[in-house]
């Protein structure tokens, strides 16, 4: 059994990343580095006005006096900050008018990535953005969406076309002192996407994100903001891949949600980073700050995530229950496989009356991987009658890889019930053989159980999105037992 | 059916199946019986391929075709059953589902077009029928949280979805009450046809008063030591394994 187990770790260590192609694309970048003038670089090519510009030299002189973080449980050798180019824009002859005039190269990137920008096919009813390298490339359902009021574009436009509401809302639920990542990000974030859901608008469509790592060397910093207005609704979606290189690239990112009186905002990512080789060599390291603000009673965030990529996944989608009455939610599955790290998981900040908090987590390890859920559910004096439920369950596959959980719980209020619930399995032969069994071939088992294990989570994801993340979730772990 | 010719298995270092013949004919229920630790439970394992035990001699054919050389999955696919003694649980996977990707998996191998959730539907109400099993207990994730009962009806039912041609009940009346055992039993025999065959190891006679076996064999220290018909079940279920255990170890001596 054993022996058989080695072959077929083996196995899934040859499964193929299908999203590895590179693009040849001509890129205009900025020289590798950072300093000053390339922050100053990076303001320019954008026409920003002056406040951003001033936004940006802060975060950056900020970030010199920060370290990065050293707590988590990931090892990885230190990162060269100027070996990085911090922008990197497909060259267009002109600005797209619309997506006809999008290069050709490009649409058929996004093709190949299964994702349509022709707004003629209505029939996805999902509105894209489409990010590659530092730029948004293209937006969908735009006139659309304007006629109900949701604003929807690329962070760019946003500065240039809705300054106000940007220079409210940018930074104010992670200010770019808040750490080290998200300091660099506010200093040299090229793009990313905004979303504004007005007063009483329930969106009428998904509104999806695509971003995709293209130009060797680059780093990708994109920021994403979505605010919901009182009782607003929108449900955005977050899909992420890259090219196979023998280099680690850096991606970190910043999304902040705010969400007013009785606003509910449901985000969801498939997140599939090239993870590196068999080896472990390459990869993207993805670190990244997401946060999101319950600022009205009775609102509420979910966040959902499906993360298979990345060679090291440092991220902690939280959510501050501010508003009396408020729901957070963090949905989580953590696939890890070869040497990937994962050290992952959320923050639930009660400080209004009545909140509510719900987490599930499921992470699961193969390989020599190492995969850590950590989160933190703060009580605050004043918050009343807080609740907590955490749910933290491990898989594993293979005798390999680790599994670890650090769950950080501060209760200042007690009248708060928090509850904390961790289970640790492993796929046992028992349960393959039994598939066997009845003719059900052991990858087939494998993909079988772990969905099984990760379903309270699948079903938080939409419709559009479950499918592609169950083939993911099979994939990513093809062949783990023997 | 089924020749089973001087059939040798070990478990690490330990010998536990050291010579076993049996033929299974289409039409035919053999009972396996015998005392704790004479290898029934690892017959039925080494039939469907369990990889903990080594096949060290002998050979199996079944359906004309060598089973020790064919994976456990593609002997399910080839029409063999094992009733768990003790089956899985699988969380989150619903047993509808489960069944409905087993039943398909084979439909595949056999060159047939995946059956359509309605007709899948059609044919489960149908066999609910015959093992009472409730559609509330399908819709729960595999054997999770279910009596013991509960599963053991689950795997007929199972048995009678996936319609084998040799199915192997390895103690499917163990931990049973005696309505279940009924049930059970009932299922069986409904599903018994001149096409089919089965191959039922028990510890105890009295499952074989509702399933009636054509043959029984004894199974001692990892041999056939007696076989008969359903008059040897009865006589040892009087007089105990004792006085065959006696009689073989003189043998032996």
């Amino acid at each position: 059994m054993h022996e058989e187990n080695d072959d077929i770790l083996e196995q899934i260590t040859s499964s193929e990343y299908k999203y590895g192609f590179v693009t040849d694309i001509e890129a205009d970048e900025a020289p590798k580095g950072l300093s000053e003038d390339t922050v100053r670089f990076i303001s320019a090519k954008k026409n920003e006005p002056v406040w951003m510009l001033e936004y940006r030299l802060k975060a950056y002189r900020h970030w010199l006096t920060m370290e990065e973080p050293k707590w988590p449980n990931v090892e990885y050798p230190p990162i060269n900050y100027q070996d990085i180019i911090y922008y990197s824009a497909p060259k267009q002859k002109i600005a797209p008018d619309s997506l006809d005039d999008i290069d050709p190269e490009l649409r058929k990137t996004f093709e190949k990535l299964g994702i349509s920008l022709n707004e003629q096919k209505r029939l996805t009813g999902v509105a894209v953005d489409a990010v590659i390298d530092s730029v948004s490339v293209a937006t969908t359902f735009k006139e659309e969406l304007s006629k109900v009021g949701v604003i929807f574009c690329s962070m760019s436009e946003a500065i240039q076309d809705h300054p106000a509401l940007i220079q409210k809302y940018l930074g104010s639920v992670v200010p770019a002192t808040d750490n080290f990542f998200s300091a660099l990000n506010a200093a040299v974030f090229s793009d990313g996407s905004f979303c504004f859901i007005p007063k009483g608008v329930r969106c009428p469509m998904e509104l999806s994100t695509y971003f995709r790592i293209n130009a060797a060397n680059t780093g990708q910093f994109e920021r994403t903001l979505i605010v919901a207005e009182d009782e607003a609704y929108v449900s955005y979606l977050e899909g992420c891949t890259a090219p196979m290189r023998d280099e680690n690239q850096l991606h970190a990112a910043v999304v902040e949600i705010v969400a007013m009186e009785k606003a509910e905002v449901k985000y969801s990512t498939v997140q599939n980073w090239y993870p590196g080789d068999k080896e472990g060599k390459g990869g993207i390291y993805n670190f990244v700050t997401k946060r999101g603000i319950c600022a009205g009673d009775h609102s509420k965030i979910s966040w959902t995530q499906v993360e298979t990529g990345s060679s090291i996944t440092w991220k902690y989608p939280s959510v501050i229950l501010k508003g009396d009455y408020s729901i957070g939610e963090f949905y989580s599955v953590a696939v890890t496989n070869n040497f990937q790290q994962a050290d992952t998981g959320t923050k639930m900040v009660h400080l209004g009356k009545n909140t509510k908090s719900r987490i599930v987590s499921k992470g699961i390890s193969a390989g020599k991987s190492q995969n850590s859920y950590r989160g933190l559910v703060s009580v605050a004096k004043n918050a009343g009658n807080a609740r907590n439920f955490s749910q933290c369950d491990s898989l594993l596959l293979g005798d390999k890889c680790g599994a670890h959980t650090f769950p950080y719980i501060e209760v200042k209020n007690n009248t708060a019930v928090v509850e904390h619930e961790a289970t640790t399995s492993k796929i046992g032969e028992d349960q393959i053989f039994y598939c066997n069994q009845r003719g059900i071939d052991t990858e087939t088992a494998v993909a079988l159980i772990v969905n099984g294990f990760a379903k309270e989570v699948m079903n938080q994801l939409p419709m559009e999105f479950a499918v592609e993340a169950q083939k993911l979730l099979a994939i990513s772990l093809e062949g783990s037992v023997g | 059916m089924l020749k089973i010719n001087n059939l040798q298995a070990r478990i690490e270092e330990k010998e536990i199946l050291k010579g076993i013949n049996l033929d299974i004919k289409p039409g035919e229920i053999h009972a396996i019986m015998g005392p704790n630790g004479s290898g029934k439970s690892t017959l039925a394992s080494v039939l469907a391929g369990r990889s903990d035990y080594e096949v060290t001699g002998g050979s199996v054919e079944f359906m004309g075709k060598d089973l020790l050389e064919l994976s456990p999955e593609d002997r399910a696919k080839e029409g063999l059953f094992l009733a768990f003694q003790y089956p899985v649980e699988i969380p989150g996977v619903s047993t509808t589902n489960f069944i409905k990707s087993a039943v398909n998996e084979k439909r595949k191998y056999l060159g047939l077009e995946p059956l359509d959730a309605a007709q899948f539907l059609r044919n489960m109400k149908e066999k609910m029928k015959l093992v009472e099993i409730d559609q509330s207990l399908l819709s729960r994730s595999l054997n999770e949280g279910f009596s013991g009962g509960e599963k053991k009806r689950n795997e007929i039912f199972q048995m009678a979805m996936l319609e084998p041609k040799l199915a192997i009940l390895d103690e499917t009346d163990s931990g049973l009450d005696i309505d279940a055992l009924r049930i059970v039993a009932n299922g069986v025999n409904q599903l018994r046809s001149k096409d089919n065959a089965f191959l039922v190891v028990t510890h105890y006679q009295r499952l074989l008063d509702y399933i009636v076996p054509d043959f029984v064999h004894v199974l001692y220290k990892g041999r056939i030591v007696r076989s008969g018909t359903k008059e040897l079940a009865k006589e040892l279920e009087v007089k105990g394994y004792d006085f065959i255990k006696a009689e073989v170890d003189q043998e032996l001596a």
